[in-house]
């Protein structure tokens, strides 16, 4: 992992790389709006991309998580749970390790926030937008859809709103997050996985497609 | 496919982890005093018990960290009990 320096920070030209940049899934997004449903086996499948996204490492019960907690207005989620909602959220990601996730154009703010309260302390904050897109899948048939990819028991008896997870989707690491009851997920995928990660998950859904 | 589970995420796939070998092999304090035997012994050989073995994993496709299991080779049993660290570590 590269600890992108305060200096790259300041120097980027956040207009020109907003004019030129293209996302993952942004050649498959007719794609798939045509095969998304409706109705009460429906299933929807679009991108979000460019979601800000800071990988934070702090030791856990010290100074400095409280420090970065207070800072974010958010306290640090517990295990594999999220804390926020889906504009501003933490993720917990590891012992020491949580990913917050805020609506494009965040980040630097959120790098900035982060960096003044861990100063003097141990830990790390780094802008990892660029490593993931987000897909989000959403619908009554949505838990089938992953459920045909997923090893993970995500019934709501044991995977609900605000969990996370870092797991497999077919061959794929992915961070999964339920967002409401719905169920409505996020999908969180590298960006050179994307494109077969939809392969997969379009054809898990073409069952639904006849409602 | 078994389910492993990590100390930090709970019981997963088999297919989320790496296996990392027998645990608890220190490197020796003082390499250079090694002759070939030795030193091939600590690189190459290691127990394989009938039974308990101690063996680290890593949750590759999950939270990355390293830890320790117990299981039993013959029938693949792994205890939860995470064992203790030892005092060198």
């Amino acid at each position: 992992m590269t600890v992108l320096n305060k200096v790259e920070s300041e120097t980027a030209a956040p207009e020109t790389a907003t004019a030129a940049r293209h996302s993952p899934l942004e050649h498959r997004a007719a794609e798939l709006e045509r095969r998304s449903t409706s109705g009460a086996r429906g299933v929807r499948l679009h991108e979000e991309p460019f979601l800000s996204q800071i990988n934070l490492r702090t030791p856990p019960g010290g100074v400095e998580s409280s420090a970065v907690s207070d800072s974010l207005g958010l306290p640090l989620p517990t295990v594999n749970r999220v804390s926020g909602d889906e504009h501003h959220a933490v993720l917990w990601l590891g012992p020491d390790e949580s990913l917050i996730v805020a609506p494009d154009g965040r980040a630097e703010h959120l790098l900035r926030t982060v960096r003044d309260a861990q100063r003097g302390g141990s830990g790390s904050a780094v802008d990892v937008s660029a490593n993931r897109t987000t897909l989000r899948l959403s619908g009554p048939a949505a838990r089938e859809v992953l459920e045909k990819l997923c090893s993970l028991d995500l019934h709501p008896r044991s995977f609900g709103p605000g969990d996370c997870a870092q797991t497999l989707l077919g061959r794929v690491i992915v961070v999964l997050w339920q967002l409401d009851r719905e169920p409505g997920y996020r999908i969180m995928v590298r960006c050179s996985f994307a494109d077969y990660l939809v392969d997969l998950l379009l054809d898990a859904m073409a069952e639904f497609l006849d409602g | 496919m078994l389910l492993v589970r990590c100390p930090w995420c709970g019981d997963r796939d088999e297919a989320e982890f790496r296996y990392g070998g027998q645990a608890d092999v220190d490197y020796p304090a003082d390499p250079h005093q090694l002759d070939d035997a030795a030193w091939g012994e600590y690189l190459f050989v290691r127990a394989n018990p009938l039974g308990s073995f101690n063996e680290r994993w890593v949750h590759t496709a999950g939270c990355r960290r390293w830890f320790s299991l117990v299981r039993d080779t013959a029938t693949n049993e792994m205890s939860p009990d995470i064992p203790r660290r030892r005092e060198s570590r």
